[in-house]
């Protein structure tokens, strides 16, 4: 079972308080209407499916109910980093500089 | 006492008899032998036949890792336990314990005739041999096999024991109490560190439990043994015995479990059996030792041939001699230590063969002081003995072929191949390995968790050296976690350090097809059949692995990785690091279910939600169902009924007087805040903005990919505050598509949420003399049609309770729901109940409900509809509001694929023979067309419809919509069912029941 931070409860806690909530920062259009077939049938179907690290949504659904994102290593199942929602996209590299 | 026991010998107490059957024969130990220890005192090797050619089998190990001795533990009703290791199995006086996989008994079995057919149980069997007939495999084959192959027998009854689980949070977890774990516990306990000592041994010591000529510190081993325990306790290490890590998990958490009466005779009174413990350490240190490799010759299975170690195990610790005449086969200096140990308690040792040519002379003069006969570079070819070892056959070995064999009389033979570290824990945390050539075996490399390994586990040898790393290993610990320590000195004497070759085969002078010379003991693997495996065409490791099963039983390979690796790596004339090595899988030894199902079983397995009115409900004979995690009634039978005159008397009375419904099951959250109306318009299709406050309407849920996903009225309470119904099924769901959308799409709105499902019962009242009996209860709100008509909510009073009341109707007649806080729900139901009796009042449940609202075509979401159903497609499209500028789901309802004109249409059936269909049924719309037919639709909601006279039906069927009157197809397996598609009303569609009559008197 992995241990998560949650970025709004500033605690690391087990798994088992958390759901997956799918990958992050796949923007909803404004004005969705707008979009064409394609872009819409993007957002709503496509994933990156990443081998490595890969941005992601989790809920603290037995705690403080938030979502939040999270860098996370498929590979390793590291999580490099978590972060509220809404934050901009943090940089790998300065991750991957932190990690060594 | 019995002829095999040496006195003075071994930690077993001799003064204190236990008594215990074995296939029904009473048998005496001592209090502390193990199964195997005890029989193997009695002078008992067979124990056991194997899983496929049913080959007698004894005790080949002294520990967890035993593939053979496998047995089944009785304590009473429900309380056996199948594939039981002997090895560590402690007895108890009554336990009663039966051997396995045989018929009629043990000493003789019909199945050992697999062992005269072995030719053609060779690798891959399986799949050659019952491949044709293909229909034969069901009712001949698998039969066959399953009841041929196999090891122990399921208990048939439910299990009366107790299971635990509990948590463990430290700073340092050391698994295996051997001397690595034990100076290990020492180095970082002395630096202030939390440490938790566990090992799956009945006690703690290890090796040198096997060991006690040992000297450490000047100290006999036992005696060392024993003061550093109380040292340790001292410095507050937590030691827990009986207690196995299964698994390894991410970030350091690590399960346990922990045998807490399987030893005992008489049970406790609360204890657990067992007890799961989920431990979350800051370091880790692995010291799970080395086990001890067998030889791979003709015959090393049988009864008798033993692991040199294992037999030095049973004559220190158990005081007990494998054999009074053993021979010694190794190509290792270990076992000639247990040949010393053993002559030393009085065994004539026969002989050691050793396939080495050169072997230590220190090790040569001690055999020869002791008298015992030496055999370098000479292999063992066969051996013989029906039900155990009583001669071998021992050949010389000239340019790696076996020379004429001569045959020697024994009782037991002892082997040893050498020693491979336990790498399983190590590899759970998907640690690399590397090989050493040197030691012919992988040892642990890197592990991306906060572990280190230590001892035996990474390739050291010796009791000095193994103290010496544990302890570095408990420093470098404490140092990670802030903390200083430092290493205590280390010397032992009377220590032994082997050395040894690694060996595939042992050279033999028998044709290699005939050998019978097994490398995996549980599954019945031979060398021949790994070699065959690769000349069949498997390269990698794991495939030779599946194709032989090598391995893949429930000892998983701890005594046959390495060697069938090395015959594999032989065969391919590959390096061994380029065939690789098999994933070690948790658990580390077999785990009971009870261990793993802890407190969830019975009613603890799954929760049940009940409603306040569900008492009710249980006193007046109803008959639940469940639906999501709740319990509902589904209806109320009265004497002599069943379910079809039950829900049709339901139905009747609510449609002709009133009926009561308890709905307090729907999903119910609250929006509330200056944007609460915003984030419905954005949520649901419907428009909101006009609603005023005091009505309600029904919403429609859409994905933002245009299919329905849930409904339920919704009541405006006031400007911002709405009162959101959703289905029973779907109120969490429909909570974290919200939650989700409001935090992460819609942060800027001003709106809060609250489920208070929970917060609210509801009890609905339907029927045409609903208003008439809920009127004389209401405060605050006046029934009639003008002042609160069809889709109106009020806060008010009723029975003097506080409530919120609904004018809605789930069934075409008059309808309420009161909603009142929770714990009031049962007296507002039974204030109902009897203030109904005069208007002919009944209860119903949810079959009712269903038959009532599939009358008035109102769709149920998950029934009628499957995720690929669009408001359009159900007939809904009034609910769509035309003119909003986004809701979810919108831009999904214009893809292309939605707007496609082959959709399939929500309509209503009607069978022309009066049948009722089957839901689920397939439809067609030409029934001589040739199977397999063109499905276009099937069978939502089906049931006999009271108020028809006839059976009803719902389904979607493509452009069903506008096909109305026309027949369609439903093929059953006996007939074919006409039927033909109509409106999804059927029942009153004007609607004309639903207002109240405006000269009601009230």
């Amino acid at each position: 079972m992995l241990l998560i931070n949650c970025p709004y409860c500033e605690e690391t806690l087990p798994e088992a308080e958390f759901v997956y909530a799918g990958e992050a920062h796949v923007l909803r259009a404004e004005t969705p209407s707008e979009l064409s077939d394609q872009d819409w049938a993007e957002f709503l179907f496509i994933r990156q499916n990443v081998k490595g690290v890969h941005f992601e949504r989790w809920r603290h659904f037995h705690g403080c109910a938030r979502f939040f994102n999270a860098a996370r290593d498929t590979v390793s199942d590291k999580f490099l980093i978590t972060y509220k929602a809404g934050e901009p996209r943090p940089n790998l590299t300065e991750l991957a500089g932190d990690a060594t | 006492m019995t002829t095999y026991r040496v006195a003075g010998k071994g930690r077993v107490d001799t003064g204190q008899p236990v008594t215990f059957t074995f296939d029904g024969k009473r048998f005496e130990g001592c209090a502390g032998d193990t199964v195997a220890s005890a029989l193997l005192a009695n002078g008992v090797h067979l124990m056991g036949r194997s899983f496929k050619y049913h080959r007698p089998r004894g005790p080949v190990t002294a520990g967890s890792e035993e593939p053979n001795a496998l047995i089944g533990t009785r304590r009473g009703a429900g309380q056996f336990e199948p594939n039981t290791r002997a090895t560590v199995q402690e007895i108890w006086d009554g336990l009663e314990t039966t051997s396995q996989n045989k018929f009629p008994n043990l000493k003789f079995d019909i199945g050992a005739i697999n062992d005269f057919a072995y030719m053609l149980f060779s690798a891959g069997f399986y799949y050659k041999t019952f491949m044709w007939p293909k229909n034969f495999w069901h009712k001949v084959y698998e039969p066959f096999i399953r009841k041929a192959a196999g090891l122990g027998v399921s208990p048939t009854e439910e299990d009366p024991d107790t299971y635990a689980s509990r948590n463990l949070h430290c700073d340092v977890l050391i698994v295996g109490a051997g001397p690595t774990g034990l100076a290990a516990a020492r180095a970082a306990a002395v630096g202030g560190v939390n440490v938790v000592l566990i090992d799956e041994n009945v006690e703690c010591g290890g090796t040198l439990l096997s060991k006690p000529n040992a000297e450490i510190n000047g100290m006999p081993s036992w005696d060392w043994l024993a003061a550093e325990l109380v040292s340790l306790r001292s410095l507050g290490v937590k030691i827990m015995t009986r207690t196995t890590a299964i698994g390894y998990y991410h970030q350091n958490m690590i399960g346990m479990v922990e045998k807490l009466t399987d030893h005992l005779s008489d049970l406790p009174k609360d204890t657990p059996r067992e007890r799961m413990w989920h431990v979350r350490a800051k370091q880790v240190i692995l010291a799970q030792g080395a086990l001890e490799k067998p030889l791979v010759f003709h015959g090393n299975d049988r009864p008798g041939v033993m692991l040199a170690g294992s037999a030095q195990t049973y004559l220190n610790r158990y005081g007990v001699l494998v054999g009074k005449r053993p021979v010694i086969i190794t190509s290792h200096d270990s076992a000639w230590d247990a040949a010393f140990d053993l002559a030393d308690a009085g065994a004539d040792v026969r002989a050691i063969v050793d396939t080495r040519e050169t072997v230590d002379e220190e090790l040569q003069s001690q055999a020869r002081m002791r008298g015992i006969g030496m055999k370098l570079s000479h292999t063992v070819t066969a051996t013989s003995g029906r039900l155990r070892v009583s001669s071998i056959r021992v050949n010389p070995i000239d340019d790696g072929k076996a020379g004429d064999g001569l045959i020697i009389p024994c009782d037991a033979l002892l082997m040893s191949g050498g020693w491979t570290p336990s790498l399983h824990l190590f590899s759970h945390t998907k640690g690399s390995l590397t090989w050493n050539e040197d030691q012919t075996t992988f040892l642990p490399k890197d592990t991306p968790e906060d572990c280190t390994i230590a001892g035996a586990s990474r390739g050291l040898w010796g009791i000095e050296n193994v103290l010496i790393d544990g302890a570095s290993a408990g420093v470098k610990v404490a140092m990670a976690l802030g903390k200083e320590s430092q290493t205590r000195q280390h010397k032992v004497t009377h220590d032994r350090i082997g050395s040894g070759v690694s060996q595939i085969e042992l050279p033999t002078d028998k044709s290699s097809g005939k050998a019978k010379a097994f490398v995996d003991f549980q599954n019945d693997v031979t060398a021949k059949d790994l070699r065959l495996a690769v000349r069949e065409g498997m390269r990698s490791i794991e495939h030779v692995k599946r194709y032989t099963t090598n391995g893949m039983a429930t000892d998983q390979g701890k005594m046959s990785n390495i060697n069938g690796l090395n015959i594999a790596a032989d065969a391919l004339n590959k390096p061994q690091p380029q065939v690789g090595l098999t994933t070690f899988r948790p658990p580390y030894t077999p785990t009971t279910f009870g261990a793993f199902a802890g407190y969830h079983r019975g009613d603890h397995f799954e929760i049940t939600r009940k409603t306040q009115i569900d008492s009710w409900a249980q006193e007046n004979g109803a008959v639940f169902e469940p639906v999501g995690q709740w319990r509902r009634a589904r209806y109320f039978p009265k004497r002599g009924e069943d379910m079809d005159t039950a829900v049709g008397r339901e139905c009747r009375t609510t449609r002709a007087h009133v009926g009561i419904f308890d709905a307090s099951t729907l999903g119910k959250i609250e929006v509330v805040g200056p944007d609460a109306v915003e984030f419905m318009n954005r949520m649901y299709t419907n428009p909101w903005t006009k609603l005023a406050a005091g009505r309600c309407r029904y919403g429609l849920l859409l994905g933002d990919d245009g299919f329905i996903r849930d409904d339920g009225v919704i009541g405006r309470m006031s400007q911002d505050c709405f009162h959101v119904t959703t289905t029973t099924g779907g109120a969490a769901r429909v909570m974290n598509m919200m939650e989700d959308y409001l935090q992460t799409e819609w942060p800027d709105l001003d709106v809060w949420l609250t489920s208070t499902t929970e917060n609210w019962s509801t009890i609905a009242l339907n029927g045409p003399k609903a208003a008439k009996l809920l009127a004389p209860l209401v405060d605050g709100v006046e029934l009639t049609e003008d002042a609160f008509p069809h889709m109106s909510c009020a806060e008010c009073t009723v029975a003097g309770m506080p409530a919120r009341l609904f004018r809605v109707s789930f069934t075409g007649e008059i309808g309420f729901e009161i909603n009142v806080p929770a714990p009031m729900g049962r007296k507002l139901w039974e204030t109902l109940w009897q203030a109904g009796q005069e208007h002919g009042i009944t209860a119903y449940g949810t079959e009712t409900m269903h038959v009532l609202r599939a009358e008035k075509g109102y769709i149920i979401v998950g029934q009628d509809t499957d995720g690929t159903v669009t408001p359009y497609d159900a007939g809904m499209g009034w609910a769509v509001a035309k003119t909003k500028k986004d809701f979810v789901g919108m831009r999904g309802l214009m893809r292309p694929d939605l707007v496609a004109s082959n959709r399939r249409h929500l309509v209503g059936l009607l069978t022309e023979d009066g049948t009722k269909l089957e839901e689920g049924a397939q439809i067609v719309f030409d029934p001589h067309q040739a199977i397999p037919m063109t499905m276009v639709g099937h069978v939502t909601s089906s049931y006999h419809s009271d108020a028809m006279g006839r059976p009803i039906a719902l389904a979607l069927v493509e452009c069903g919509q506008n096909r109305m009157g026309e027949t369609v197809y439903i093929p059953m397996p006996d007939r074919t069912i006409a039927a033909k598609i109509t409106s999804t009303v059927f029942f009153d569609p004007s609607n004309s029941r639903v207002k109240i009559p405006s000269g009601e008197m009230l």
